[in-house]
Order: structure tokens, then C-alpha cells, then sequence
């Protein structure tokens, strides 16, 4: 079954620069956690963090000797001089409107000239790509949280995306020197629906039928945190078992959140039943409304029928009630599509909306895709419509794929925003804070970043019937067009006798000797 | 130079039979070669042509029937309730079984009121769940969708819909979204929807956007239930224009129909068990006959007809409830239903290996295009014939005008040959422009000055036009005919008027039959031997009986009652004519609201064209 599976590669390639002294020995530490979080449809998303730290100069000076850190990341930071790596393997779609705004997010870094960006909407993401993923841990899958990777489970939900994060941090607080972080996540909505036979509790076991038995050795810290945020005012109306040790209260994606830590480094978490199975039961259960919709969210879809023409539309959200907040969006077409650059229209509210910024590089047949980029301000409580038409190319009859009738994907356009936040948040110590909260910091309390994908599209373009009456078309088309030239010829053309001329006094000397030698005269 | 060839020689365009001979042979051999469709060698047993449906094995595992029952009860009872579609309890049903839900409003001004549907200010809401495939990204879909009417006939329709949502839902295989839609006033709805789903605007309904979407739709099917258990199940695949989902969709469903043992229709006919005898096939000529009738209207029968224009593959499946004793539940229904859906869902491209352009003696039998074609072919090639001979005739009338002196006199003489056609063209383009727009734009003008509702005023002005254009005629072209009697050759008028009327017959009803065979054979089969008659000599009053009797409009009220003599509902004449009037009521509706083209093409091709002829009849 070929599903649509984004895979993303943003390969950050800078040289290294040199010249930096190693100022303490080699350290590595291994944190690891998995949040759980109750989204507001009812299903549950859980999502593993593996953070890898290495305080060690890997482009600098020839290191051989690994020890937590993945000999096959660090050899190919040293000898590509990588600056910084983000792989995601993706199945599903994460839906914004009703999951809310997803933790993850690729980085905010947007310095083109460096910058190396791929998608291949079509990869299948399978349980051979998690393997080698899970190869990476420390632990493997023998202990700690990763034992609760069980590839039939984490395949049996509604979103499944692996990434692996590679890039530099500051050592300490004056940033003299560099350490290497390596972030293995790990995410996945397990459908409330599926999993819970139409009850919205769940516990470890029922989603991954597995429990947690014991930390990984390795880790210094090992942690699983349950968002218990009571969204309604009154009374509880969730219950988690068993009841956590400490609770940990934030400022997560513009709204303050609570949860419930268990530490699986504190024994007694551990100790007294030989396993750990978290349980959630919901006391009064969440009502079949509408969820609330997240300040920004997106929708991509192709409009127009036939096969000559079309046009992308992306319709971009601002349910905000009162704020602007401008939206960089970054488009890739493939080249097959041909953009018309005049028809782009941007509106908001039934007004023009000019952005502020637009960079575009048009595409060059089977060499390099269209980019589109701009930033657009989304005024407050708005729809905003981006749409651009674009004519359907006709490939080489080599070009198409063996299954040129399921159509042709165009990558998710990417939308980068700093929304504002309902709650301030305050400036976090960065090493200290759980890594869900880390991965961006917050500069400023009253924005949050959020990097969003629209939903990969399929286009079908213009495909000759590739069956074997077609061929047999083509052949003979090819043999009436070759006899028809000569056909033609022959029925058109008038066939004149002509007299043999008395040629001129030449010929009759040459015909002379010819007769006088006895060969036949010219 | 020595001629290579034998001069030609030309028959005599003045002696009858010469030119008419060739050309009632193949006539009859286009009527034949019709006929002989459903026989065994020219019509094939169906075969599913899509690997990915045709060697997977389901298991249908729905067993809904009460869920579905309880789900149409309720629907009914709030749809009581509201006089109108209960927006709010669909909404919270379908987010009650896992979906995401969205609703659309719409409303359309009819250009008159729609007396058959009695509604003329549109205006509704279309409620639709998406189940998101947990396995892909929102790329592809399929659709299920009931059309609800102004009464609640299709609640246990909705209730399958419903229950069948709830059994999906439950499923992890799914690799397409599935979207579940029911649209209120049938057909205005799913246009409305459709219209925005796919962001355009054909017809000039409005609509509000979509929230949202689910990819590219490749499939969709729409389903009609009007009681708790069926006898029978019929399929539907006459859409828009004419057009035909592909084939292999058939196929799917007649397969489920054999696997669940259900009794499968095809225009409401039985299909036959023998076809070694002469029943089975004249039984199958019934269901054919019914077949190229309702295509050659060209108008929707159900709601996956308004899907073909956007390259979806659809069909529409209608319970049957008769007195037959055995009856089926909607557990039943659901299984097939079922079945389909996960076919569908194994789909890895677009239904295309199968045939986009059939017939159907029976639900298991087609004639492909290669071998239904020539029947158009031999009709067509009637004309050609009449054209040729006329040509040649006309040539031959110049040319004893030019033998005896020097080819002086022949320009001007062919000069005049032309001018004399402008003025009867244009007169009978001007009439079909005429006959489009004035029904429409004049019903106000009409209803202030005649006793008569705006629907009555439409089409009452449609044929007012329509038989004036018979009249018009006669007075325009006497001075005409004058200037062309003071040439050499009385004829030439008339011949040249017909080669042009000929050539333009020719031309459109090729197009026709490429586009949609049905319409452009039972045109071709009723105008072609009256065009090719037609002259202003010879017994006129037959002439003229015969071309009125095989106008556009007297084909429509032919088929009609056709129609209803092989559903063995025949009609009486007065019958007859009111489902006339409604007809052409409903043609021009069609082409406002859902974008049909058989009117424009009536009226601004295939009358004009018909006046020349009636024009060639009444030359003096």
C-alpha cells in the first residue's frame, strides 16, 4: 500500500570553523523523556525525546573513541564538516486544526546560502526505517523508555514521525566553546478511537503494550511527563494512576500547562510493582464538541478540473482574535507544474494583501524546482487565500512513473510563524527545563515559533494511455506515416518519358570511339 | 499529355434514384448494425480490468442494520421536526462516530421556478464527515454521499451512511480518506459542494467555502434508500452530458452483487441468463434502448453524475423495494457497500485501465466503443453520400453553362450562388439565438402580459420560437430566389443551401457522436433521412410531414414516449405532452443549474441547422 509519507531532509552543510581549543576532556550524558499529551480531539500523542550531549570538538581534532554518541552520526559530522543535520521520517498528517500546534518543529534558521532542503512526499516509512533508528540509543530497545518501541504499535496510529537532530550548543553560558547534541524523536498520535474501542482512557499498555520496567543505566535522567492540564475550570476531570511524585507547570506553546513528572532514576517509581503502567481515566468524559482551533493553522488543496490547468490555493488561518502576526511561507513546486508568477493573488478579508517580502526562483525544466517565498502579515481573525495557477506540463514519455495515473506530489509548503501567546512565558534555563521545551527558546514570552507543513498534494498531469492499445497506435501511425510520404510520392508524382537528347559534340566523339572499340555507346 | 485515368463520369443530379440507392443501404445498414449490438459476437461479457480490485480478496465484516435503523429513525424523526435537513443533529452523529465534521451553506436563484421540484429560492446546508486515513497524509479520497430531497424518502440512506461511518471509523486499513456527504435539495447540493470543493465556479452558485478537504477524490458513490429492506439494487451511470464513469467501477459493484447474492438491476431490467436464444438479446436491446435514451438526455440520473465533470469516477446505487418475496436488509446493502469501499481503497491509480465509453445491453454485458462506432458511421456516411452527389450535381449543372464560350460567366453566377445563402443562415442562427435566450430573459415580460406562471412563460415562448421559425422562412427568401432565378440554372439556390445545410449537419453530428454517442445516433437515426429528402420538388407535403416529424423537439417528445413504453409505463398522447412540457421545463433548468448541454446545443446548433433544411423544402 503506497501512502503518502513526507520525508524531510534539511541538511545544514557549513565549514567548521577553526582555530577553537578543547578546554576539558570529553563528556557525554544521555537525557531521555516521553510526554504524553491528550490532545484536544481525544486522541493521545506521545512523543520520545532522546538528547545525546558530547563535549567534544568532533570536527576539530580526529576523535576515535565514542562512547554514548553514534560512531556513524559523529564520523559523518567530522568528515563532511556538517554544521547541523535534521532527518524526518513521516507517515500521516499532523493535524494542526484539531491536535493543536505540534511540539516538534524543524529549526528556525533561514540562512538560504548554507541551507540544503528536501522532501520526498512519496517515501513509504516503514519498521526498516525505525530499526537502524533505534540502533542509535544507547539503551537500544533493552531498557528505559525505549522499550516501549514496538514497531507494530508506533505503525498502528495516525501520525508517525522519526527525526533525528544533530547540531551544536553552546557548553557553557559565555558560549566559548562548542558541545555536539544529537536529538532522536520519536512521535506518534495513537487514534483514541482505534486503540480505546470508543473510550477516551488509555494507559502505556493498551498503547504500546509494553510497560516500563527499568531505566536505561546509561541516562542521567529518565523521565515520563503526562499532561494533566484540566482545560475546564471546575473540578478534576481527569485522574491519573499511579498518582505522580512532583508536578511540573510551564508556559508550552503560548498556553500554561501542567504535568505530572514520574522519574524512573527514583527507585521507589520503579520498586514497587516491578513495572510502570500509567493509566489515565477520564472522570466525566470529554464532550463530542468541536475542539478549540489553534491561533494559526493551514489548509493546501489544487483547484480547477481538467488536465490543461490548475491553481494551488493555501488558505492560511488567523483565528486570533485581536492580533496580527506575519507568516514566512515557503513554497517548492516541482518544475512539472508550470507557475504563472502574475496570477499569484494574496487576499485577506476580500482585500489585496501585499507582502512584504517575496523571493522567487523560477524553476528549470528537470533541473530545479520553483521556490516561493514570502511573508505575509495575517491580520487578526482572518482567512487569508494564497493562490498562484500553474498549467500542466507534458512529460517525456520516459518520465513518468511506472503508476503515472495515481498522479504527481507537490511538497507541503512550510509556514513559519511567531504566534502570540495567550500566557507570557518566562526565560527558561535552557539545560535545566525538559527537552519537549528546549528544542526552540523562547527569545521573547509573548511569541511562541511554530513551524507547521500543509498537507502534501497530488496533481495528475496529462498521461498517454500507456496499455498496449496505445502502443499498437503508436506503431502503426509510425509505419502508415513512413508508407503514406512514399505513397504519396509515387500517386502524385507524373512519370515522364524523356527522349534521348543528340548530345552535344562530346558525346558524339566519345560514342564514335565507343563504337570503333565495339562498347555500347552512352 | 495522355490522361491516365478515365474521364469521370458524373451521374445526373435530375434523375433520383442514382445517389439515393447507396444511401438507404447504409442507413439500414446503420439501423442493422445497432441492432446486431446485442448480439453475442459484438457484445462482450464485462472483466475487470484493475489489478488492484480485481485479485484482492475483503472481508466484509459490517453488521450495522440496527445502528443503521435506529440512525434513520432518529435522522427522520429531527428532519420532521425542522422541515429541513437537521444540520445540527448530523453534525453531532458524525462527530459522535469519530469523523471530522464540516458543513457548507449554499443558496441559487433559479432562472424560473422548478415546477417539477417545487423550489425556485435555493437554499441549504451540506453536512459532511471526513475519516482520515491513518495511513497517508490526506492525499487521496473517496466519497459516499445520500442527496436528500425536500421530503425525507432517502433517511435510510443517511442511516447506512451513518452506521456505515461508525464501522469504517473502527478500521485501521484505510489509505484514502473517506468523506461522508449528505447534501440537501439532491442535486443543487452535491453541485454547491462539489463547485467548492474543487474551488470554482461553473454554474453561479453561491456557496460558502470549504473547511475542509481531503485530497483528490477518485472515486465516489451515491446511494438512494427509501425503505428498511430492498428487493433489488439499481445502478445508475448515466451522468452529466452523457459522460460514463469508467467501467471497472461497474464491474466492482456487479461483483459484490454476485458475492452477496443480491439482485442487481441495470435501468431498472433484470439482467437476462440466456443469450444463446433470441430473448435474452432482445430483452438486452430493452435495457439498451433505455440506456441510450437516458444518456442522450444528457441530464444527471442521481447525484454521481455532477462527479464525471471532475474526473470522478462515481455511480449511483437506488434501492428498489417491489413485491418481489425476497427482501434484503441494509446489513446487506452495507456489505456491498463495504466491499467496494475497501476495493476502492486498494486503488493505487486512478480508475483507468477499463473502458470510459460503453453500452450496456446488461449489467454483465458491453459493447465497446470500437464496435458500437460504425452504426454512427454507416448514418453518417449517409450524408457524405448526399453531399458528394450534390456537389457533383452542382458541377455538373456549371458545367453546361461554361462549355460554350470561355469561362466568363461563371463568377459572378457563383457569386450570386453564395450571397444567396447569407440571408437564410443567418435568419435561422438568428432564431436558434433566439430560442436560447429569449425563454428565459422574456418570462417577465411574458407573465405581465399573459395569464401564465413564470414556468409555463418559459416554455410556452420556447415553442411560440420555436414554431415561428417554421413561418420565417418562407417570407425572407422570395426575393432571394428571384435574383437566383435570373441565373442560368433554377436549381443551383436550393443545392447550394442544402450542401451548406448538409455539410453542417454532417459536422455536428460527427462531433456529437464522438462526444456522446447516444445523443448523435438517435439524432442521426431521426434527421438524416428527412435532411437527405429534402427538396423543393416531388411530393412537398410528405416532405414536410417527415421533417416536422423528425424535428429536434418531435425526437424529444418521441423518446419520451419511447421511453415510458419500454419501462412498460406507456403514456397516452395528453401524457405525453405534459411530460413534454416538463421536459423542456427541466432541459433548460439543467443547463442553468448543473451546466447540461443539451439545450445550448439544440437550440444553437441542431434547429438552425433543421430550418435550412425546412427551407430547402419551401424554395421557390
Amino acid at each position: 500500500m503506497a501512502a503518502a509519507m513526507p520525508l524531510a531532509l534539511l541538511v545544514l552543510l557549513l565549514l567548521g570553523r577553526r582555530g577553537w581549543c578543547l578546554a576539558e576532556p570529553p563528556r557525554d550524558s544521555l537525557r531521555e523523556e516521553l510526554v504524553i499529551t491528550p490532545l484536544p480531539s481525544g486522541d493521545v500523542a506521545a512523543t520520545f525525546q532522546f538528547r545525546t550531549r558530547w563535549d567534544s570538538e568532533l570536527q576539530r581534532e580526529g576523535v576515535s573513541h565514542y562512547r554514548l554518541f553514534p560512531k556513524a552520526l559523529g564520523q559523518l559530522i567530522s568528515k563532511y564538516s556538517l554544521r547541523e543535520l535534521h532527518l524526518s521520517f513521516t507517515q500521516g498528517f499532523w493535524r494542526t486544526r484539531y491536535w493543536g500546534p505540534p511540539f516538534l518543529q524543524a529549526p528556525s534558521d533561514t540562512d538560504h546560502y548554507f541551507l540544503r532542503y528536501a522532501v520526498l512526499p512519496r517515501e513509504v516509512v516503514c519498521t526498516e526505517n525505525l530499526t537502524p533508528w533505534k540502533k542509535l540509543l544507547p539503551c537500544s530497545s533493552k531498557a528505559g523508555l525505549s522499550v516501549l518501541l514496538k514497531a507494530d504499535r508506533l505503525f498502528h496510529t495516525s501520525y508517525h514521525s522519526q527525526a533525528v537532530h544533530i547540531r551544536p550548543v553552546c557548553r557553557n553560558a559565555r558560549c566559548t566553546s562548542i558541545s555536539w547534541e544529537l536529538r532522536q524523536t520519536l512521535s506518534v498520535v495513537f487514534d483514541a478511537f482505534i486503540t480505546g474501542q470508543g473510550k477516551k482512557d488509555w494507559s502505556l499498555f493498551r498503547m504500546f503494550s509494553r510497560t516500563l520496567t527499568e531505566p536505561c543505566p546509561l541516562a542521567s535522567e529518565s523521565r515520563v511527563y503526562v499532561d494533566i492540564t484540566n482545560y475546564n475550570q471546575d473540578n478534576e476531570t481527569l485522574e491519573v494512576n499511579p498518582p505522580p511524585t512532583t508536578t511540573y507547570q510551564d508556559v508550552i506553546l503560548g498556553t500554561r500547562k501542567i504535568y505530572a513528572i514520574y522519574d524512573l532514576l527514583d527507585t521507589a517509581m520503579i520498586n514497587n510493582s516491578r513495572n510502570l503502567n500509567i493509566q489515565l481515566k477520564w472522570k466525566r468524559p470529554p464532550e463530542n464538541e468541536a475542539p478549540p482551533v489553534p491561533f494559526l493553522h493551514a489548509q493546501r488543496y489544487v483547484s480547477g478540473y481538467g488536465l490543461q490547468k490548475g491553481e494551488l490555493s493555501t488558505l492560511l488561518y488567523n483565528t486570533h482574535p485581536y492580533r496580527a502576526f506575519p507568516v514566512l511561507l515557503l513554497d517548492t513546486v516541482p518544475w512539472y507544474l508550470r507557475l504563472y508568477v502574475h496570477t499569484l493573488t494574496i487576499t485577506s478579508k476580500g482585500k489585496e494583501n501585499k507582502p512584504s517580502y517575496i523571493h522567487y526562483q523560477p524553476a528549470q525544466d528537470r533541473l530545479q524546482p520553483h521556490l516561493l517565498e514570502m511573508l505575509i502579515q495575517l491580520p487578526a481573525n482572518s482567512v487569508t487565500k494564497v493562490s498562484i495557477q500553474f498549467e500542466r506540463a507534458l512529460l517525456k514519455w520516459t518520465e513518468y512513473t511506472p503508476d503515472p495515473n495515481h498522479g504527481f506530489y507537490v511538497s507541503p509548503s512550510v509556514l513559519s510563524a511567531l504566534v502570540p501567546s495567550v500566557v507570557a512565558a518566562k526565560p527558561v534555563d535552557w539545560e535545566e527545563s525538559p527537552l519537549f521545551n528546549s528544542l526552540f527558546p523562547v527569545s521573547d514570552g509573548s511569541n511562541y515559533f511554530v513551524r507547521l507543513y500543509t498537507e502534501p498534494l497530488l496533481v495528475n498531469l496529462p498521461t498517454p494511455d500507456f496499455s498496449m492499445p496505445y502502443n499498437v497506435i503508436c506503431l502503426t501511425c509510425t509505419v502508415v506515416a513512413v508508407c503514406y510520404g512514399s505513397f504519396y510520392n509515387l500517386l502524385t508524382r507524373t512519370f515522364h518519358i524523356e527522349e534521348p537528347r543528340t548530345g552535344g559534340l562530346a558525346k558524339r566523339l566519345a560514342n564514335l570511339i565507343r563504337r570503333a572499340r565495339g562498347v555500347p555507346p552512352l | 499529355r495522355p490522361r491516365l485515368s478515365p474521364p469521370v463520369r458524373r451521374p445526373d443530379a435530375r434523375t433520383p434514384g442514382l445517389g439515393l440507392r447507396p444511401a438507404v443501404l447504409s442507413y439500414v445498414a446503420g439501423i442493422a448494425w445497432f441492432l446486431a449490438l446485442v448480439f453475442p459476437p459484438l457484445t462482450q461479457r464485462t472483466y475487470m480490468s484493475e489489478n488492484a480490485m480485481g485479485s484482492t480478496m475483503v472481508e466484509e465484516q459490517f453488521a450495522g442494520g440496527d445502528r443503521a435503523r435506529a440512525f434513520a429513525r432518529d435522522f427522520a424523526a429531527h428532519r420532521k421536526k425542522s422541515g429541513a435537513l437537521p444540520v445540527a443533529w448530523l453534525e453531532r452523529t458524525m462527530r459522535s462516530v469519530g469523523l471530522e465534521v464540516y458543513t457548507q451553506s449554499f443558496s441559487r436563484k433559479l432562472p424560473f421556478p422548478d415546477e417539477t421540484h417545487e423550489r425556485y429560492m435555493v437554499s441549504g446546508t451540506n453536512v459532511y464527515g471526513i475519516l482520515r486515513a491513518p495511513r497517508a497524509a490526506s492525499t487521496e479520497s473517496l466519497v459516499l454521499t445520500v442527496p436528500c430531497g425536500s421530503d425525507s424518502t432517502n433517511s435510510q440512506a443517511v442511516g447506512l451512511l451513518l452506521a456505515l461511518a461508525a464501522h469504517f471509523r473502527g478500521q485501521i486499513y484505510w489509505a484514502k480518506d473517506i468523506i461522508f456527504l449528505v447534501t440537501e435539495h439532491d442535486l443543487l447540493g452535491t453541485e454547491a459542494w462539489l463547485e467548492a470543493y474543487h474551488d470554482v465556479n461553473v454554474t453561479g452558485m453561491q456557496s460558502s467555502p470549504l473547511q475542509g478537504r481531503a485530497g483528490a477524490i477518485q472515486a465516489a458513490l451515491a446511494l438512494e434508500l427509501s425503505s428498511d429492506v430492498v428487493t433489488s439494487l439499481d445502478v445508475a451511470v448515466e451522468g452529466l452530458n452523457g459522460q460514463l464513469p469508467n467501467l471497472d467501477l461497474l464491474n466492482l459493484f456487479q461483483t459484490f452483487c454476485q458475492k452477496g447474492g443480491l439482485l442487481c438491476t441495470l435501468q431498472g431490467k433484470l439482467q437476462p441468463q440466456d443469450w444463446t436464444s433470441l430473448d435474452g438479446p432482445l430483452q438486452g436491446l430493452q435495457t439498451l434502448l433505455l440506456m441510450v435514451l437516458r444518456q442522450a438526455s444528457g441530464r444527471p440520473h442521481g447525484s454521481h453524475g455532477l462527479f464525471l465533470r471532475y474526473r470522478v469516477e462515481a455511480l449511483t446505487l437506488r434501492g428498489i423495494n417491489s413485491f418481489r418475496q425476497y427482501k434484503y436488509d441494509l446489513v446487506a446493502v452495507g456489505k456491498a457497500l463495504e466491499g467496494m469501499f475497501r476495493k476502492l481503497n486498494h486503488l493505487l491509480e486512478r480508475l483507468h485501465q477499463s473502458f470510459f465509453l460503453y453500452l450496456l445491453p446488461a449489467l454483465s454485458r458491453f459493447v465497446s466503443i470500437g464496435l458500437y462506432m460504425p452504426a454512427a458511421g454507416f448514418l453518417l456516411l449517409v450524408l457524405g453520400l448526399k453531399i458528394s452527389s450534390l456537389h457533383e450535381a452542382e458541377v455538373g449543372v456549371e458545367e453546361p453553362g461554361g462549355a460554350p464560350g470561355p469561362s466568363v460567366p461563371l463568377p459572378p453566377s457563383q457569386g450570386v450562388g453564395l450571397a444567396s445563402l447569407v440571408a437564410p443562415l443567418l435568419i435561422s442562427q438568428a432564431m436558434g439565438l433566439a430560442l436560447y435566450v429569449l425563454p428565459v430573459l422574456g418570462q417577465h415580460v411574458a407573465t405581465q402580459h399573459f395569464p401564465v406562471a413564470e414556468a409555463e412563460a418559459v416554455v410556452l415562448t420556447l415553442l411560440a420560437i420555436y414554431a415561428a421559425g417554421l413561418a420565417l422562412p418562407h417570407n425572407t427568401h422570395r426575393p432571394l430566389s428571384c435574383r437566383v432565378v435570373s441565373t442560368q440554372a433554377p436549381d443551383r439556390g436550393w443545392m447550394a443551401l442544402k450542401l451548406v445545410a448538409l455539410i453542417y449537419l454532417a459536422l455536428q453530428l460527427g462531433c456529437i457522436v464522438l462526444t456522446n454517442f447516444s445523443l448523435g445516433f438517435l439524432l442521426a437515426t431521426t434527421m438524416v433521412p428527412a435532411a437527405a429528402l429534402a427538396k423543393p420538388h416531388g411530393p412537398r407535403t410528405l416532405y414536410a410531414a417527415l421533417l416536422v416529424l423528425t424535428s429536434p423537439a418531435a425526437t424529444l417528445l418521441g423518446s419520451l414516449l419511447l421511453w415510458r413504453e419500454l419501462q412498460e409505463a406507456p403514456l397516452s398522447l395528453a401524457e405525453g405532452w405534459q411530460l413534454f412540457l416538463a421536459a423542456l421545463a427541466q432541459g433548460v433548468l439543467e443547463h442553468h443549474t448543473y451546466g447540461a448541454l443539451l439545450f445550448p446545443l439544440l437550440s444553437l446548433g441542431l434547429y438552425p441547422c433543421w430550418l435550412l433544411f425546412w427551407n430547402v423544402l419551401f424554395w421557390k
